[in-house]
């Protein structure tokens, strides 16, 4: 079923002829203050091919959020590179939506659920009848029909992140990065939106890069799990995820296979809040 | 995903609906208690005014009765329009253009640190000349006509619009500042739905401030030079001794104000209604 989703992906999107769309090479990050410099992200490489799900999983603090508004160009990098459909990130580019970690701070507080979500359909210039149908899709895929005309700070918290990552699924783009949007929702709902991230990534064919503490969720979601080391940060490992792309919360989760990703994922995550460092970085110091 | 909508009801609507239960009684009784509170202080303040003048002999303050039987004759026989309302388009004019210039510099000088950089110790030693001083001057530059009296309001009430702009764009929260980036809100949309909107809450105090600096202004500078205005009949009728009259010009002066700050509160109460439900939100009061 991949094979010829994949296959009118490539049709839209504009690639290389290796499918490559997002290619990260030695991303450096430090953060300049009085204080001090922080090194935040010390060489990140890596590329995703054209409609895979990404999933990066690290300790606190790793640079997950620096990594994911480096790529997004909000943040220029100290050195390194960033390439997004064969152009170099300089700002943000056209066909990228961001789900913040600041979820409920990315929420224009004077407009309404569906002004928020409307106004980047607006300024893509999509039509008005359009318009509307996509406000009112998104939001009824994300539980929130009955609220368009309220205000964000008239929602509680998960709320609020369901209408941020709406706003992402009406815009409808080609690469959706989004920074541990689920932290705020209950269980039940949370696999729901996990569903519906899913769904969305397979029906649009989009790029999907997810932040996520959650070790399950990120095998859930990805083709491929990088796992950052503490800061400063490199990777650790690219773990494949070789499983179905068909997928659902009850018999992926049951896979033995899963299980095993789950043990592979969780020590590496728990060497690396040890300070544990891959083997190429330590033989080269 | 039925589960979703379970929690979803807004609570907006929870308290609209509270307020709606409401009997009408109840209602009334609570708009008439507003109305006590309101007026009780000025109505107190009149009767004391009233009873201590009535039997005073002094000639600078005339019983308020006299005052008050002098009002008519003296505004409505064609003052109003001689007066008042000149007065009134200088104060709207100058007015007006403070708040524009003020917003406009403000969100220059707030977007790019480094303009910031270079105009903040000029816009403080601005801010820091008392508006009237720069009356004398600028009657010698512009005379005493129309345009001199609005400059001079505009040259007031400016600072206070445009150093709490400054403010308000500087902080706009930054979530914010890159969901328009990412999501390419073009330079216009981005103008008006995020940096204005954002910055309202602070452009608002500012001009709050400015509307009185700006009255105190159009007061002075019809004082100073000028053939009509409620300012020059104030003080034509203190230099005839016509003391009653006097008294009515500062009444309707005070009145003139009071009229300002209610229009200039029911606009604030429209701007800025997110804001302040956005405030009671975040002190805990709907969750
Ligand atoms: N604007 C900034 N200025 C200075 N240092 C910063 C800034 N933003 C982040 N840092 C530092 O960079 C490091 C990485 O931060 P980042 O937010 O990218 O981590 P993260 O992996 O997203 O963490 P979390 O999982 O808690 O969200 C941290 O040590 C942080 O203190
Ligand atoms: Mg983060």
């Amino acid at each position: 079923m991949t094979a010829t989703t994949k296959a009118t992906i490539t049709t839209t999107t504009t690639t290389t002829a290796t499918g490559e769309l997002l290619r990260v090479s030695g991303l450096r990050k430090v953060y300049g203050s009085s204080g001090g410099a922080t090194e935040a992200v010390r060489d990140l490489t890596f590329a995703t091919r054209t409609g895979e799900a990404v999933c990066i999983v690290g300790p606190s603090g790793a640079g997950k959020t620096t990594l994911l508004r480096c790529i997004a160009g909000l943040l220029p990098p100290t050195s390194g590179e960033v390439v997004l459909e064969d152009r170099p990130v300089a700002g943000p580019p056209e066909g990228m939506a961001v789900v913040f970690q600041d979820y409920a701070r990315s929420l224009f507080p004077w407009l309404t659920v569906a002004q928020n979500v409307e106004l980047p359909l607006r300024e893509k210039r999509v039509a008005k009848g359009e318009r509307r149908r996509l406000v009112a899709e998104s939001l009824e895929a994300v539980g929130l029909a009955d609220v368009p005309g309220s205000y964000p700070w008239q929602l509680s918290g998960g709320m609020q992140q369901r209408v941020a990552i709406a706003r992402a699924v009406a815009y409808e783009p080609h690469i959706l990065l989004m920074d541990e949007p689920f932290a705020a929702v209950d269980a039940q709902t949370r696999a729901d939106l996990e569903d519906l991230v899913r769904s969305l990534w397979t029906r649009l064919g989009i790029t999907l890069l997810f932040v996520t503490h959650d070790i399950d969720e990120a095998i859930y979601l990805g083709q491929r799990v990088l796992v950052l080391s503490s800061r400063p940060t490199v990777i650790l490992e690219d773990v494949a995820v070789d499983l179905p792309d068909e997928r659902d919360q009850l018999t992926t989760r049951n896979d033995p296979r899963f299980q095993e990703l789950r043990t592979r994922v969780y020590e590496l995550v728990q060497r690396a809040k040890r300070g544990h460092r891959p083997a190429s970085e330590v033989t080269l110091s | 995903m039925t589960s979703l909508t379970a929690p979803a009801a807004a609570p907006g609507a929870a308290r609209e609906t509270a307020c709606e239960a409401e009997p009408p009684a109840a209602r009334l009784a609570r708009y008439g208690r507003r109305l006590a509170v309101l007026l009780g202080l000025p109505a107190v303040l009149a009767a004391v005014w009233w009873i201590v003048s009535e039997r005073a002999e002094n000639f600078f303050f005339p019983p308020l009765s006299d005052i008050l039987s002098a009002f008519g004759p003296t505004w409505f026989d064609g003052r109003i329009a001689a007066d008042l309302l000149p007065s009134l388009g200088r104060l709207a004019a100058g007015y007006l253009l403070a708040v524009a210039l003020g917003v406009a510099l403000g969100v220059l000088i707030g977007t790019w640190p480094s303009l910031r950089a270079f105009a903040e110790p000029v816009l403080e030693f601005f801010r820091a000349i008392p508006p009237p001083v720069m009356v004398p001057i600028l009657m010698l530059f512009l005379g005493i006509d129309t345009l001199m009296k609005v400059v001079v309001i505009v040259s007031g009430a400016v600072w206070p619009v445009l150093l709490n702009t400054v403010e308000g764009v500087r902080g706009i929260d930054r979530p914010l500042r890159d969901t328009a980036r990412v999501y390419r809100l073009r330079p216009l949309t981005r103008l008006r739905t995020v940096v204005l909107r954002g910055a309202s809450p602070q452009i608002v105090t500012g001009a709050r401030q400015a509307l009185s600096i700006a009255i105190v202004l159009m007061v002075i500078s019809e004082m100073f030079a000028a053939n009509n205005g409620l300012g020059f009949s104030i003080v034509q009728f203190q230099r005839g001794f016509a003391l009653p009259e006097m008294w009515t010009g500062i009444i309707l002066l005070g009145l003139v104000g009071l009229a300002l700050s209610l229009i200039f509160r029911a606009v604030e109460a429209t701007v800025l209604a997110w804001y302040r439900g956005q405030r009671r939100a975040q002190r805990g009061g709907n969750r």
